[in-house]
């Protein structure tokens, strides 16, 4: 038995699946404004180099019966869609030149 | 100097003579009773989209849409026969609104075999039949066939739903959307199901978030922190010119040429681009959706970005070249906020791969959106402070000009005929 929450082959991942397995954009979006620049680096430079991987792994099933270790992984590549904004671009986890702006994702895609 | 064919009067604007070219007033975004006269004289006579049939998969299926600005409540619904209807959210009995849920302000959506009131419970079928009265028989006088939900005008085009909350429609939804618009008729909308919804409250004027979406003049400058410093400083010496404006009656679009991202060096791009084969302008690697309809692309632009349909008074439809599109929507709530609804659609994603580049694509929009609101509200405060109050537009900026130019045209129209009777 192992509860590990990610396929084998993303064991070294593991430690981000608790934070960053996040099923919606609001969640997500909530987490990096909460997160420091220093956690987010972490996460982008541990997953960035094997995102390619990841995808590749998500689609050895299909998109609508991805099995649940496959699916947190999906999640986990959408987390580092939302981190890349922070980490890639403002160097700062809002959106510079944002000020309080909210927009909220009422619906989406699932997964 | 512009880089780009002008029309022969020598700049869009001029060939457009009914607009002027004289600085433009902003009063009618900063101004209560402008606002007051804006609710009849606008969101009472135009048709307004208030979503898509895809909302609406089976009998039965419903979604509210409130219009604070005409103070109306419209419930939407496919009917028995399959048709879409539309009615005020209005109990017969004593007023109550008829569909909501927790909170009575908010929208909602879901499906249902009738609709039932909270209130006493009187019970209205799909078509807007009265069909059930609690203690029918306490009442006097009273034929069920004379209490029916009060329906809303109601039309469909290319599986976008249309209301018009007036009493009768001055044109029908065909006339009042024009050559210009149904020229897109074909477009294969209804594949692209895969939809992103967003929602903001943004504290302007709605008209000046239409502005901020209908000119790109401040693309290289407002976001230039949005993209690799190698790329901003690229955009922002060769500024920003569009190939083509059109307008038509109350509506205008504008079309823009492509950058094929990929070709650009790999430092103007982000590193998750590369790897998402996705960014702003959405997936590199588009669907294969056959042939177009002529009213796309209008000016024949090669490489083409995007086309930009902006109906009157306040939605918007933007195509891209890579095979999606976006809708936006403006609601006004008061003279300085209004809802902001922005959708994307895709052609649904086959594998994990597409949806992330539509993830991408969704993400990097909502950055943009973040700043555009921000600055809105910037602009707004420093217009009612009535310090400046005309603004010289560029012929950039010619959508800005006709937008404020045609709200002012509704309201006077609004205004003679109601003095005079
Ligand atoms: S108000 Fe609806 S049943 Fe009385």
């Amino acid at each position: 038995m192992t509860d590990r929450l990610l396929p084998a082959g993303f064991a070294e991942l593991e430690p981000f699946a608790g934070t960053w397995c996040l099923a919606t954009e609001t969640e997500r979006y909530a987490r990096r404004m909460a997160s420091s620049m220093e956690e987010m680096r972490t996460f982008y430079d541990a997953f960035f180099p094997r995102l390619e991987e990841a995808v590749a792994h998500c689609d050895t099933f299909p998109l609508d019966a991805l099995p649940e270790d496959a699916r947190r992984l999906l999640q986990l590549v959408y987390s580092l869609v939302m981190v890349s904004m922070s980490i890639e671009i403002f160097h700062q986890p809002k959106a510079v030149d944002a000020a309080d702006a909210e927009i909220e994702r009422v619906r989406e895609p699932v997964p | 100097m512009s880089r780009l064919p002008k029309p022969p009067e020598g700049s869009w604007t001029e060939h457009y003579p009914e607009l002027g070219t004289a600085p433009v007033s902003y009063e009618d975004s900063i101004s209560p009773e402008f606002y007051e006269l804006e609710r009849e004289a606008i969101f009472r006579r135009a048709w307004l989209n208030v979503g898509r049939v895809e909302q609406l998969p089976r009998k039965g299926s419903y979604f509210t849409k409130e219009v604070r600005v005409a103070r109306t409540s419209v419930v939407v619904v496919r009917d028995g026969g399959g048709g879409v209807r539309a009615f005020f959210n209005v109990c017969r009995h004593r007023g109550n609104k008829l569909v909501w849920d927790e909170f009575p302000g908010e929208e909602t959506s879901g499906f249902c075999r009738q609709f039932t009131c909270k209130y006493h419970g009187w019970r209205y079928g799909l078509d807007g039949a009265l069909n059930f009265v609690q203690q029918e028989g306490e009442f006097f006088d009273l034929d069920k066939e004379d209490f029916g939900l009060v329906p809303v005008h109601c039309e469909v085009w290319a599986g976008f739903i249309f209301v018009n909350l007036a009493r009768e429609p001055e044109q029908s939804l065909h006339d009042f959307l024009g050559p210009m618009v149904t020229a897109l008729d074909g477009y294969p909308f209804d594949k692209m199901t895969e939809r992103f919804y967003y929602r903001a409250e943004v504290g302007a004027n709605w008209k000046l978030y239409m502005d901020a979406f209908q000119e790109f003049y401040h693309a290289p400058v407002l976001h230039a922190k949005q993209t690799p410093a190698k790329f901003s400083t690229a955009a922002q010496q060769s500024g920003f010119e569009a190939p083509h404006y059109q307008l038509d009656g109350p509506h205008r679009l504008v079309s823009t040429s492509g950058i094929v991202a990929w070709e650009l060096a790999s430092d103007m791009r982000k590193p998750m681009e590369d790897i998402t084969r996705s960014g702003l302008f959405g997936p590199w690697d588009g669907p294969e959706l056959g042939e177009m309809p002529p009213g796309l692309n209008p000016a024949g632009c090669d490489p083409w970005g995007l086309d930009s349909f902006q109906l009157w008074p306040n939605f918007v439809i933007l195509i891209w070249s890579g095979g999606w599109y976006l809708t936006y929507q403006y609601w006004p709530t008061s003279y300085n906020t209004h809802t902001f609804e922005g959708n994307l659609y895709f052609v649904p994603a086959r594998n994990a791969r597409e949806r992330v580049a539509h993830e991408m694509a969704a993400v990097t929009f909502k950055e943009y959106g973040l700043q555009d609101g921000n600055t809105l509200e910037a602009t707004q405060m420093s217009l009612e402070s009535r310090a400046v109050t005309h603004f010289p537009l560029n012929d950039q900026e010619i959508l800005c000009r006709h937008l404020h130019k045609v709200a002012a045209d509704w309201v006077e129209d609004y205004k003679k005929n109601h003095t005079e009777v």
